[in-house]
């Protein structure tokens, strides 16, 4: 084995091109769990501890340029307000000693189906900056970049260095299922997004899938059915049987597997149920916001 | 390969090490400093938790060539770490734990237990008062982790306290006195005792 150890992102792309091989380790929080067990033994291993740029965000109008070794716990601390969605998700992980190292980067790179960032970003909007020495920079929105089980839509010379959040225009939520608070991979998990500006709301399914997935067909319902009842301007309570509408067309949006975490159809039934929680939880705090600004005006 | 870096407060060198190597193997198998305990190698149970630049990590999942040209502070210089932490820098000049001391380190407590002298950083001491130490396997863990937590946080509320130390397992399940630990140092500290 060989241990790389780039000073800058040129010499990691470089790196990257000539070994395209090379494992890239940043917060180690997945890559060290498979060399301690004997899982991997890569040829190389690309460090990008050294780059320094990794570890910063920028938040610009539109968007949150989060560098991809921005440790969760920077994430929970700075980014509350402009991605509460990817803030929450960010506290389910792990522990603090995990959250100390590991970024949304490694979650993307790894593309496990359990990521805990996933179902944030896909409920957010995000694009994913990769690059290559050859080619230079790509984005790749989200929804494409997941490919398969642990696979994803990187070429074998490209590294990610960053991912391009959507600014919150709205109420998000987060929720996972596990058998306790810390330390838990999740049994499933569900990101949800109102986004105002657009008259849209968004999902993101996590760990009931073969990749990390929207619930496509339960948003276009739930899309027409607030344009239709005009809930966007009066702001009234989402009727019950939306919601559950909502929530069962989020589980027809899963296609889980039965594994040592849980069953199927106990993943179906739970994001169902965090669907319809997450909705409300949303809306009531959409509804709240809207008060207070008729109430100022 | 060789990796340089900072334990304890002193610059060390570990030579022959495997690329694939952690740094909780180099810890204790190249720096004879043993305190980081080895169990579960995959982030589960915190039991190798250091200061890695200052923030808390597990070792077992820090690759050994990232810590080149950076700073570890072991359960082993957490006394010497507190201490200096207390006098807001290092007044002589000399401070950190050499590798001989480190490797040499005992708990002396000022109970009848653990012998004489004040070598001990007020968390380890609330520990051993609180008898929050069953079979200690996790205590250095728990040791580095609720001493960053005091020095971030020096009034967590039990919720703080539960969040910071979640991802330290103890299997003797000796949970309640290690919060009555935490607890006793915070007050201690915030009392100035």
């Amino acid at each position: 084995m060989d241990f790389l150890r780039p000073a800058s992102w040129e010499e990691a792309l470089a790196a990257k091109a000539e070994h395209p091989t090379a494992v890239p380790i940043a917060g180690g929080t997945d890559v060290m769990v498979e060399i301690n067990f004997d899982h991997r033994r890569p040829e190389y291993l690309l460090d990008l501890n050294r780059i320094g740029d990794l570890t910063e965000w920028e938040v610009g109008e539109e968007s949150v340029r989060l560098g991809a070794s921005v440790p969760y716990t920077r994430i929970m601390e700075n980014l509350r307000a402009e991605l509460p969605g990817l803030a929450l998700a960010s506290h389910t992980v792990a522990s603090p000693q995990i959250r100390n190292r590991g970024g949304v980067g490694g979650n993307l790179g790894t593309a496990s189906p359990a990521g805990d960032a996933h179902p944030a970003l896909l409920a957010a909007g995000a694009e994913v900056e990769a690059e290559s020495a050859a080619r230079g920079t790509r984005l790749i929105p989200i929804d494409e970049f997941y490919t398969g089980v642990k696979r994803n839509a990187l070429q074998p010379d490209e590294l990610i260095r960053a991912v391009h959040v959507k600014k919150a225009d709205g109420p998000q939520q987060y929720s996972k299922v596990g058998t306790r608070n810390a330390m838990v991979i999740a049994v499933c998990a569900f990101g949800l997004a109102l986004h105002p500006e657009t008259r849209t709301v968004r999902t993101g399914i996590g760990s009931a899938a073969p990749t990390p997935v929207r619930a496509k067909a339960a948003e276009e319902f739930l899309n027409a059915a607030l344009e239709e009842g005009g809930f966007w301007d009066n702001g009234k309570i989402i009727t019950p049987s939306v919601a559950k509408q909502f929530a069962d067309l989020c589980s027809a949006g899963c296609n889980p597997i039965d594994d040592v975490r849980g069953t199927a159809s106990y993943r179906r039934h739970a994001v169902g149920v965090m669907a319809r929680r997450t909705l409300t939880w949303t809306w009531e705090s959409y509804r709240g916001t809207r008060r207070t600004i008729e109430g100022a005006a | 390969m060789r990796v340089n870096f900072t334990v304890n407060g002193r610059p060390q060198e570990a030579d022959d090490v495997w690329e694939g190597e952690s740094l909780l193997y180099v810890l204790r198998e190249r720096m004879g400093l043993p305190g980081s305990k080895n169990a579960c190698e995959q982030g589960e149970c915190g039991s190798c938790t250091v200061r890695l630049d200052g923030v808390p990590v597990c070792s077992c999942l820090v690759a050994a060539g990232q810590v080149e040209g950076r700073d570890v502070v072991t359960v082993e210089g957490l006394a010497d770490f507190a201490q200096q932490r207390s006098e807001s820098g290092c007044a002589t000049g000399a401070c950190g734990t050499s590798l001989q001391d480190a490797q040499q380190w005992r708990a002396k407590g000022t109970d009848s237990q653990t012998g004489e002298g004040t070598e001990l950083s007020p968390i380890q001491q609330a520990f051993i008062d609180a008898g929050a130490v069953q079979c200690g396997f996790c205590t250095p863990g728990l040791l580095v982790a609720s001493d960053e937590l005091l020095e971030r946080n020096p009034n967590p509320s039990d919720a703080d306290i539960r969040e910071a130390l979640s991802g330290n397992l103890c299997r003797c399940t000796g949970y309640e006195k290690i919060m009555d630990a935490v607890r006793l140092a915070a007050a201690r500290q915030s009392e100035g005792v």
